[in-house]
């Protein structure tokens, strides 16, 4: 290998092997784009397995299933989903996008950026294998509570190994999208120059670096808890279950803005473009993305206020809750005021985005019902929770890396997608998402628990329209990747500066961006910056 | 920054997916053989193997690469980033075990003595229980241990560890002077410290599961000490490893004056495990 260094340095062309050019790679774009091919197909994966949870909720008595698979299901998609398609789709934009934006040839450590993705596909792998084990896969919960979690099967200690392996893939990813940032900005691309996306990416990659390996020391506690006789989690060796509780969700709050800050920056670069006009309140977008990720640290318990808890911590956790919405309100706000007497068009990218501006702040307004602890003492594990994380995550996670994609697609391929069925493709999706998700906060509300096959009759009705929603939502992969498909095919060639209001520096090189691009650094022009100079 | 001037981007690589497919056998191997079939260890350690043979082709890559001059200051700087916050992680990962203790100690412990919170699960589970440190908890999990004094081998290694500290600072300051001979010995003598702590440390455990009936199942106790000393023990042992690879490097005289952030990546790495030794050393043993 270090023989044809020599000669394979610097610009070359695309490696001519299949195995060269996308086992071996060290480029960020061919990395990002296996980044998103990986998430496509876990979207699907995880989409099954969603479809045969509504197919068994769609009455009421059991109709499908075994409970067991059933419990299986939701365990399995939820794992699919957070840690196999919306985390690797924002890893891949990353990829894809940061250093087209600081002007950078690639990421700092390419040669990690590609363990990274390809440790993915074999966490997974084994993931995925306990379905066809005796004794069947994981069905304790993604949060893999104990002491119910310990009761699983053989399948544990190949879940609590898959998840070792994706941190080790999510850190190293992490590690390098900071070095990156912090040390390969072109010559003038500021810190407070580079567009939000960055900002939001770099922030998001400190909260992996800082929870991952507590997850993974949650998880090594389990692991010995059942197989090495250890009493973390046993009371009656001095352990407490609770404790896990507080370990698991100290990784897992950070974890959800993990899941949405990325989502942020994707949004603030759409609507600017669309509304022709800059981002409004920058800098504040910044500090208030800082602000998010620090308080994410100090709200975990507000996942347990019906576990127990001495009443001062319910109060700290609450009141620490409700502080996040003030920035987050700054965030809604500035969307809103960036689009305020803007020339606005309708292209699809920007559709997806203003849509995820309405149905994610449902999402937030719904999280800030289930902080007040007493209210949560009803909504605790029922369908309003479930109908509270959908919204954030698919119509907030999942509809920003659609946006993304239909956004930087024509920069990706050279081509544009059909505009006619991109819209039909987001319209379907818009009313079929919320038949889905909104009955949910009515079911939650009236007292449906989640994670139980079968329901009281009266909860059928609502039940059998989020059905009818969620088989609607499943044809959509099958239209995007249609859509997609047919524009890399026969799509109309597209300009650099794919839409008349772009800004940036990934606008600046040619659609599609050559292999590489950015061999010499780039000159910075502050006025065709995303974000402009801030200054004045 | 980047300075002006050509970029550095490497070439492909194998070694990653080499890796990859490493770390699944380890750990599919592992999973088989803690559920009870132990044939499958031998595919843990083949997947220990593939792991050992990445890291030797892959470090020896980037070895040849920089002597062959081809990494720049910017490289150099991402090198530093990402060690930086690979020991950031690494802390953060003992922060789980630490934190597990704490809360252990100054919440579930005395709730299950029936203080505050946790009365009820005193009082209709086990009345009879009072909450004390060390303890295995209300059923005595694991059975009577005793704890390892602190003031005996754990203060030695203690002392070892931080001369370990003085030791490789002499050496990184011989490197920078030019001192080979200095250089060799003093990392030598890094090496040997670290080796005569783990040797007590082994010696600790022989001690604690012979004598004391202290256990990995010895209760809340048993599993935070052997899970924290444990974990400290294995990147001990990992960082002498990297310590006497380097020991070898430098005696090839692959580092000069300003060029030896292998060097310091494992210093870093030694003053890391340093510290956690500390805060084990406080919280473990002594307080």
């Amino acid at each position: 290998m270090a023989t044809h260094a020599a000669t394979h340095d610097h610009h070359d062309e695309k490696p001519e092997g299949f195995l060269d050019r996308w086992l071996f790679t060290t480029n960020h774009k061919d990395i990002g784009t296996l980044y998103l091919v990986f998430a496509f197909i876990m979207v699907c994966i995880g989409g099954a397995m969603s479809g045969v949870i509504r197919a068994e909720l769609m009455k009421p008595g059991m109709q499908l299933v075994q409970p067991y698979f059933f419990n299986e299901m939701t365990t399995m998609h939820a794992l699919v989903m957070i840690f196999g398609a919306i985390m690797p789709a924002f890893v891949g934009l990353a990829n894809w996008m940061v250093p087209l934006m600081i002007g950078a040839p690639d990421m700092a450590l390419p040669r990690m950026n590609n363990w990274s993705f390809w440790i993915l596909p074999f966490a997974f792998a084994l993931l995925l294998s306990t379905l066809f084990m005796a004794g069947g896969a994981p069905a304790g919960g993604w949060t893999m509570y104990p002491p119910l979690v310990l009761q699983g099967g053989n399948a544990i200690a190949f879940m609590i190994f898959a998840i070792h392996l994706m941190g080790i893939s999510s850190i190293m990813g992490a590690i390098n999208i900071i070095a990156t940032i912090l040390n390969m900005r072109a010559p003038g691309m500021d810190l407070l120059k580079m567009p939000l996306f960055v900002w939001t990416w770099l922030i998001t990659a400190f909260l992996l670096i800082a929870v991952m390996p507590v997850l993974a020391g949650a998880v090594t506690m389990l692991l010995t808890d059942k197989y090495f006789g250890t009493s973390f989690f046993n009371a009656a060796g001095g352990g407490d279950p609770v404790m896990y509780q507080h370990i698991f969700w100290f990784f897992g709050h950070p974890e959800v803005y993990i899941m949405i800050l990325p989502a942020f920056g994707i949004v603030s670069e759409i609507i600017p473009t669309f509304a022709r006009k800059p981002l409004f309140g920058y800098r504040a977008m910044v500090y208030a993305t800082a602000c998010i990720a620090f308080l994410s640290f100090i709200v975990w318990a507000h996942h347990m206020f019906t576990v127990g808890m001495p009443l001062g911590g319910e109060l700290f956790f609450m009141y620490a809750t409700m502080l996040i919405a003030i920035p987050t309100g700054v965030k809604v706000f500035n969307w809103v005021t960036t689009m305020w007497r803007g020339s606005l068009t309708f292209e699809t990218p920007m559709r997806w985005a203003i849509a995820f501006v309405i149905l994610f702040t449902i999402g937030g307004f719904s999280g800030v019902m289930l902080a007040i602890v007493p209210a949560d003492f009803q909504y605790q594990d029922t369908y309003f929770v479930v109908a509270h994380f959908h919204y954030v995550l698919v119509t907030g996670a999942l509809f920003s890396i659609i946006a993304a994609i239909y956004y930087w697609w024509p920069k990706w391929t050279g081509r544009m997608y059909n505009e006619k069925w991109a819209k039909f493709h987001f319209w379907w999706s818009m009313v079929f998402v919320n038949v889905l998700f909104f009955p949910q906060h009515f079911l939650g509300l009236a007292g449906m628990p989640r994670r139980i096959p079968d329901y009281n009759v009266a909860f059928a009705d609502f039940n059998f329209i989020s059905s009818i929603g969620a088989f609607g939502m499943l044809l959509t992969p099958i239209m995007f990747f249609f859509i997609l498909w047919h524009s890399k095919k026969y799509g109309a060639k597209a300009d650099a500066r794919s839409w008349e209001g772009a800004k940036g520096l990934e606008w600046t090189v040619p659609s599609p961006a050559p292999h590489h691009t950015f061999s010499t650094p780039p000159v910075i022009d502050d006025s065709a910056l995303a974000h402009g100079d801030v200054t004045h | 920054m980047a300075q002006q001037g050509a970029y550095y981007v490497p070439h492909g690589s194998r070694w990653p997916i080499v890796g990859s497919i490493g770390l699944f056998t380890t750990v599919f191997g592992a999973a088989h053989w803690i559920n009870g079939n132990d044939g499958w260890r031998w595919v843990m350690f083949a997947g220990i193997a593939v792991l050992l043979v990445m890291m030797f082709g892959w470090f020896g890559t980037v070895i040849r690469e920089s002597i062959g001059g081809m990494y720049n200051r910017q490289v150099d700087t991402s090198f530093r980033m990402g060690m930086i916050w690979f020991i950031f992680s690494e802390v953060m990962f003992f922060g789980a075990f630490f934190g597990a203790l704490f809360y252990a100690r100054s919440l579930s412990v005395p709730w299950l003595g029936g203080e505050g919170h946790g009365a009820l699960t005193h009082d209709v589970l086990w009345s009879s229980f009072t909450a004390a440190w060390p303890t295995n908890g209300p059923q005595g999990i694991g059975g009577a241990f005793e704890t390892m004094a602190p003031w005996g081998i754990p203060l030695l290694n203690t002392l070892l560890l931080l001369s370990s500290g003085v030791t490789i600072t002499i050496a990184h300051h011989a490197l920078k002077a030019g001192q080979r001979k200095k250089l060799l010995a003093f990392l030598a003598a890094t090496v040997l410290l670290g080796a005569t702590f783990l040797f007590f440390q082994a010696h600790e455990y022989i001690e604690a599961y012979t004598h004391l009936n202290l256990t990995l199942q010895s209760g809340i106790y048993g599993s935070t000490f052997f899970m924290l000393t444990g974990f400290h023990g294995l990147h001990v042992t990992l960082g002498a490893i990297m310590l006497t690879v380097i020991w070898f490097r430098c005696a090839k005289g692959h580092f000069d004056k300003e060029h030896h952030f292998g060097f310091e990546a494992v210093a870093w790495y030694w003053h890391f495990v340093d510290v956690v030794w500390l805060g084990l050393f406080m919280f473990v043993y002594v307080l």
